[in-house]
């Protein structure tokens, strides 16, 4: 039998996870606002107009507003933010690619 | 998951198929596991409107059900208890791995991926000690945080769980303060970019020779125990430190990228450039041992020389070959760099910096074309930063410049067998002290 030798964990030290709040969920889209977020990679604005198309055709009763982020995805977009959730009732990210 | 958490909002997040193993790491790692995502095939990429139409009319690849039906239920369903299930959780790294043979060890470390695929040297106690006596600093210090992309959480890091990755990669432990400066950076050469980037380290000052490290013939090849094993060391502790590089999960660079083996690590010929060491240039002192990091490594142009007729337009041509998203370094062997200071005058490398930012231009219209570009430059643009606001004004065939200034570098390294040189799309990101991990 081989001799067992004892190393040390190669590996670091990862962040307490706590979980986050979601947000309640809405009875109905009927006569609601739905922000498509255009995460502004690889076409996803053309992926989004397709989704905005369906609605239309589908569920007439949703507004739906397509809103390109206001800079590269890397950064946070409060402005974006601050407006969906005045003005909007929902939110549709597109596309993470 | 901010406009979820943070606003309240009701929010589905929309992803190709080939990232759900990413995106539901990422959220459950944020406190999101219960975020809805719903998925539609990969690419989105360079589909016609009629092709994307028919993603969002038909299902998604991995439950089957209607894409826009998960989509509706996604905001309008309740969370049940079993989704919201699980608060807070502890997820500690333990010390040692426990006791088994060498054999069993080395599968462990391969298996978990905690290794390159290449065999490891196994951190025992008396190795890693070893290494540990190499630095003034505690074993218990924070060195610092890395994380393999923009979106995931940062991993921290002490001085010992550095020394056991520079055990691993084979480094002899004088290379260690060279080893813990990489760490400290936070770059991480494991990044998970979808473009498979690698990274790149560049040594300066008197650490180079006091580690016999090689500027010259090979420099940035397999010819050198110190540029290998520090290399190496720097991609090991990138993915162990920072979470793990795994496809699928946390590496997700479609074709993968030789030059992460060793993170092209070097030393800069100094004593043979025209000019100041790449040290100097960024607020150090020629005495000063540092190292410097790169990322976004993919591409590379290479030729031969500096011709005395054409070598504006052969220069112009290589750096027109280039992505824009990818800013150019030049790579000169000191043949090469004389050559540039022969033809071009450049005494100082300033000057050629000048002369390759000047030069390096296309029309505006084709430009902002480029699908990186579209990605990650047009946003910023649009969003008003300069100098691209200024550039996107430009009328499609005007030509505008390729690159920032500031993002254009040049780095001497060669053993002068022969005048070639190339150029690296690569990304500066800052240059460290060595010295500070004696």
């Amino acid at each position: 039998m081989a001799a067992k030798i004892t190393v040390l964990n190669p590996l670091g030290f990862p962040p307490v996870v706590t979980r986050k709040e979601m947000a309640p969920r809405l009875d109905t889209l009927a006569g609601k606002t739905v922000y498509l977020v255009d995460c502004r990679f690889d076409d996803s604005d053309v992926f989004l107009e397709q989704v905005r198309g369906w609605f239309a055709e589908h569920m007439p009763a949703v507004r739906t507003v397509i809103k390109p982020l206001s800079s590269v995805y890397l950064r946070d977009d409060p402005t974006t933010w601050e407006e969906i959730k005045a003005r909007g009732h929902a939110a549709i990210l597109g596309v993470g690619h | 998951m901010t406009i979820e958490a943070k606003y309240g909002v009701p929010t589905v997040a929309m992803h190709t198929d080939k990232f759900d193993r990413v995106v539901r790491s990422v959220a459950a790692v944020n406190g999101m596991s219960a975020l809805r995502q719903v998925f539609v095939p990969q690419p989105i990429m360079g589909k016609t409107p009629a092709q994307l139409r028919a993603y969002v009319d038909g299902t998604d690849p991995l439950t089957g059900r209607p894409v826009m039906q998960e989509v509706i239920e996604g905001l309008t369903r309740p969370f049940d208890a079993a989704e919201l299930g699980g608060v807070i959780f502890d997820r500690s790294t333990p010390w040692i791995c426990e006791p088994d043979t060498d054999e069993n060890l080395h599968r462990l470390f391969l298996e978990n991926r905690w290794t390159d695929m290449l065999p490891i040297v196994l951190p025992t106690e008396e190795r890693v000690a070893a290494m540990l006596a190499h630095t003034r600093r505690k074993p218990d210090e924070i060195v610092g945080h890395m994380r393999s992309t923009h979106f995931r959480e940062h991993w921290e890091y002490t001085v010992e769980k550095v020394a056991v990755n520079a055990v691993m990669a084979g480094a002899r432990p004088e290379y260690f303060p060279v080893i813990l400066a990489l760490a400290a950076t936070g770059v991480t050469a494991r990044s998970s970019s979808s473009s498979a980037m690698a990274s790149m380290a560049v040594v300066n000052g008197p650490v180079r020779r006091e580690l016999d490290m090689n500027a010259g013939v090979g420099a940035m090849g397999p010819y050198n125990h110190a540029n290998a094993t520090i290399g190496r060391a720097y991609g090991l502790l990138s993915q162990n430190l920072q979470g793990g590089s795994e496809p699928g999960l946390s590496y997700m660079g479609n074709q993968g990228n030789n030059y992460a083996y060793n993170s092209v690590t070097f030393a800069e010929n100094e004593e043979r450039s025209p000019w100041e060491p790449f040290h100097v240039e960024h607020g150090f002192k020629p005495d000063d041992s540092t190292v410097s990091v790169f990322t976004g490594c993919r591409s590379t142009a290479f030729t031969l020389g500096v011709r005395e007729k054409y070598w504006r337009e052969h220069v112009r041509n290589l750096l027109r070959g280039m992505d824009p998203n990818g800013p150019p370094t030049l790579l000169l062997d000191p043949i090469a760099a004389r050559q540039f200071v022969d033809r071009g005058g450049f005494v100082k490398k300033d000057a050629l910096i000048d002369w390759l930012y000047d030069n390096a231009r296309m029309p505006a219209g084709e430009y902002w074309d480029y699908q990186l570009v579209q990605n990650y430059i047009y946003p910023r643009a649009t969003f008003g930063e300069e100098p691209w606001a200024t550039w996107l004004k430009a009328a499609p065939d005007q030509p505008i410049p390729i690159f920032r200034r500031e993002d254009i570098h040049v780095v001497v390294v060669g053993g002068e067998t022969n005048g070639y040189w190339r150029i690296m799309g690569a990304g500066y990101q800052k240059t460290v002290s060595v010295d500070d991990w004696r």
